[in-house]
């Protein structure tokens, strides 16, 4: 589904990834891990289009086209999602009306029919149980002056509403308290299928007990230089990094 | 007060319309004939504000005098048909509408043969001999020291007055359509408008600029004198909605009693210059005041927003957000001042200007000004001029919205809420349409 190779890419002219290597299958959930600055929000945006972060080698397949010549809301519709780390506040815009636009866009893209209101309105409030979101919520304006917990969910809302096939949750547990965290956990889970794959960006094992990863990878400067099972996630919980660190000092 | 330069352009050519003008109204109208022949002489001094006038440095008058306009005259004929009227309809069928066509009143173009009881609608010809017209009519909008006022007064031939008896609410929203019908010759169009609101009575009034087909461009100069009585609410709603090529001055004086409230909205999208003067004098106390404004330019546009709320007494309220979105060479114009005299105690004054810039070659120019000369006061002002949200616009592209409908969705919601505030559902609704085509 996504095949990374060897990829480069800069902000600021500043480096940050320095050829990752990176293969994700239909229907797996990768977890990255890693220390501050090890390049996992860099990959996350890079992945999703933003604009100030410069490619400057390697390539990325996703689902057997070339992402990176993408627009982001080409990405989008072709099935990318990230689930932002800082999700954005959109004062004047409902919830509802963008998450609207954004379907019927979506759709359209891909040659569907649009959804009237009432479709929409009946998908909305199927998704909505999902992250257990009331109604108030789609009616105010896109994040705006929701708490950390509301706009996480809002992130999993969005994802449940429009079905991607591969999801990018870039620290979607930073800021939760345990019931948020259990809330966007279940509505993960709710979306996994054999065809939909998730890449889970995180600090904290804690996360991994809710939605448990195939695999695990850790990040660090700028290249994946571990791989294991949910296993490892508990030993770098344990550990830390230390120990990977001098690993790579060695062998270098 | 500032020195106005009259060197150039030369007020003459108006002056002798307005001798003969004066003539024949002196005829039909004696009571005003002296006010008339005092706006002439304040024109004689002041002469058409040029760039060098501090209040009017940004709009350039000079082609409304040297481009050859003529000024309409009462022996015009009408063109527009109620049915080509129909088009500027903004507040719903039910809406009284009055079309005031190149300055004059249209009767036959107009829907006001029903009208709710409480309200009389006409010309001022209807209306000769009534006190509340004889004691208002040309009373409050300043000629003397405002030369484009002047210039309504001594030029304008057929003013619209609609009478609101005390008590009465009228539900139905009247709008005056103001549409400008362009000839082979540019035409200069003085509109002016009396609106006295009886006490406790309540109305929603609409006005709105449109031209109506192609020709030479036209320069409209509006007056509007609206006198709220007290416990009076007034509902105002000045839309403009002109050919790319008019230019189009308007000066409202809104003169309020006690306890009385009004809402004006000036929602201007059409003109190539336009300036709307707004000011509103709280003359009693327990007063609120709101005053919103929405500008959207493109191209080679000149608006501008000059308003000035004027407290005079103590308790009262208000309130003024303007919001302006630039694009394209357009230049946006927001002059604020809030005067807090010495009597107005308690007065609670807020001011705020935001602007959002689409373009390299666009601007903006705010000066909020506040003269504060009472001391328990609590008054408050501030301006902002920015660039579309990027983050915001990622955000949105991310979720598969493309770039235009994202940047048109955050241009509309940065706009709309000025428009969200407009009471009447119906023109609510239009106006939400006009902006949307604007921002297309």
């Amino acid at each position: 589904m996504l095949s990374i190779k060897n990829l480069q890419a800069a902000v600021e002219g500043k480096q940050i990834l320095n050829g990752l290597n990176f293969e994700v299958k239909p229907g797996e959930v990768h977890a990255i891990m890693g220390p501050n600055g090890s390049g996992k929000s860099t990959l996350a945006s890079v992945l999703a289009g933003r604009e100030e972060y410069e490619v400057s080698g390697g390539s990325v397949s996703f689902l057997g086209t070339d992402l990176l010549e993408m627009s982001p809301e080409d990405r989008a519709r072709a099935g990318l999602f990230l689930a932002f780390q800082y999700p954005v506040e959109i004062p004047g815009v409902s919830n509802a009306n963008f998450l609207k636009t954004a379907v019927n866009e979506i759709r359209k893209a891909r040659g569907e029919e649009i959804l009237d209101s009432k479709a929409f309105l009946k998908l909305m409030n199927e998704k909505m149980k999902l992250v257990e979101m009331d109604k108030a919520m789609t009616q105010r304006s896109v994040n705006e002056g929701f708490s950390g917990g509301e706009k996480k969910r809002n992130e999993i809302f969005q994802m449940a509403m429009l079905e991607p096939k591969l999801s990018i949750l870039d620290e979607t547990d930073s800021g939760l308290d345990i019931d948020a965290l259990r809330i966007v956990s279940n509505g993960v889970n709710a979306l996994r299928t054999p065809d939909r794959s998730f890449i889970v960006i995180t600090h904290y094992q804690r996360l991994l007990d809710y939605i448990v990863p195939d695999f695990v990878h850790v990040l660090y400067k700028g290249r994946i230089v571990k791989s294991g099972t949910k296993d490892l996630a508990l030993e770098l919980e344990e550990k830390g990094y230390d120990w990977i660190k001098e690993e790579i000092a060695v062998g270098a | 007060m500032t020195t106005i330069t009259t060197s150039a352009p030369s007020p003459s050519a108006f002056l002798q319309e307005a001798e003969m003008f004066a003539e024949l109204y002196g005829k039909q109208q004696p009571a005003f004939l002296n006010l008339r022949r005092e706006a002439i002489a304040a024109f004689t001094k002041l002469g058409i504000p040029t760039g060098k006038h501090e209040e009017w440095k940004y709009l350039n008058l000079s082609g409304i005098t040297t481009a050859g306009y003529r000024t309409v005259s009462p022996t015009d004929t009408h063109a527009l048909t109620a049915k080509e009227a129909e088009q500027y309809r903004l507040a719903g069928k039910k809406s009284v509408l009055v079309v005031v066509e190149n300055g004059r009143l249209n009767s036959a173009a107009s829907s006001m043969n029903d009208l709710p009881s409480g309200i009389k609608i006409g010309s001022l010809s209807d209306f000769l001999g009534q006190d509340s017209v004889q004691s208002h009519l040309f009373q409050h909008a300043d000629f003397v020291n405002e030369a484009l006022v002047a210039m309504n007064t001594m030029l304008c031939y057929e003013p619209v007055i609609i009478l609101v008896e005390k008590n009465a609410k009228i539900e139905l929203p009247v709008q005056l359509s103001f549409v400008a019908v362009p000839g082979a010759e540019s035409l200069s169009i003085p509109a002016r408008v009396l609106v006295v609101m009886g006490d406790q009575s309540e109305c929603t009034v609409i006005e709105s600029y449109h031209t109506h087909g192609d020709g030479a461009p036209t320069f409209t100069n509006a007056v509007s004198e609206i006198v709220v009585g007290k416990g009076a609410r007034y509902f105002g709603t000045k839309v403009q909605a002109e050919a790319d090529t008019s230019k189009n001055i308007s000066y409202h004086k809104v003169n309020m009693a006690r306890d009385s409230y009004q809402h004006l909205t000036t929602v201007t999208l059409g003109g190539l210059l336009v300036r709307n003067n707004l000011h509103i004098r709280l003359d009693d106390v327990n007063i609120n005041s709101y005053l919103n404004g929405l500008y959207v330019l493109n191209g080679d546009q000149v608006v501008d927003n000059h308003t000035l709320v004027d407290h005079a007494m103590p308790n009262c309220y208000s309130n003024e957000l303007y919001k302006g979105i630039i694009d394209g060479h357009a230049t946006g114009v927001f002059n604020g001042k809030i005067w807090v005299r010495q009597d107005a105690q308690k007065t609670n004054a807020y001011q705020s200007n935001k602007n959002l810039l689409l373009s390299n070659e666009a601007s903006m120019n705010t000066k909020p000004q506040l003269e504060i000369y009472a001391d328990d006061v609590k008054c408050s002002h501030g301006a902002t001029t920015g660039q579309l949200d990027d983050e915001a616009l990622f955000y949105l592209r991310a979720r598969g919205i493309g770039e235009e409908t994202a940047r048109a969705l955050l241009n509309h919601a940065f706009a709309a809420d000025v428009i969200e505030q407009v009471e009447n559902e119906e023109l609510r609704a239009s106006l939400l349409q006009l902006l949307e085509k604007k921002l297309k």
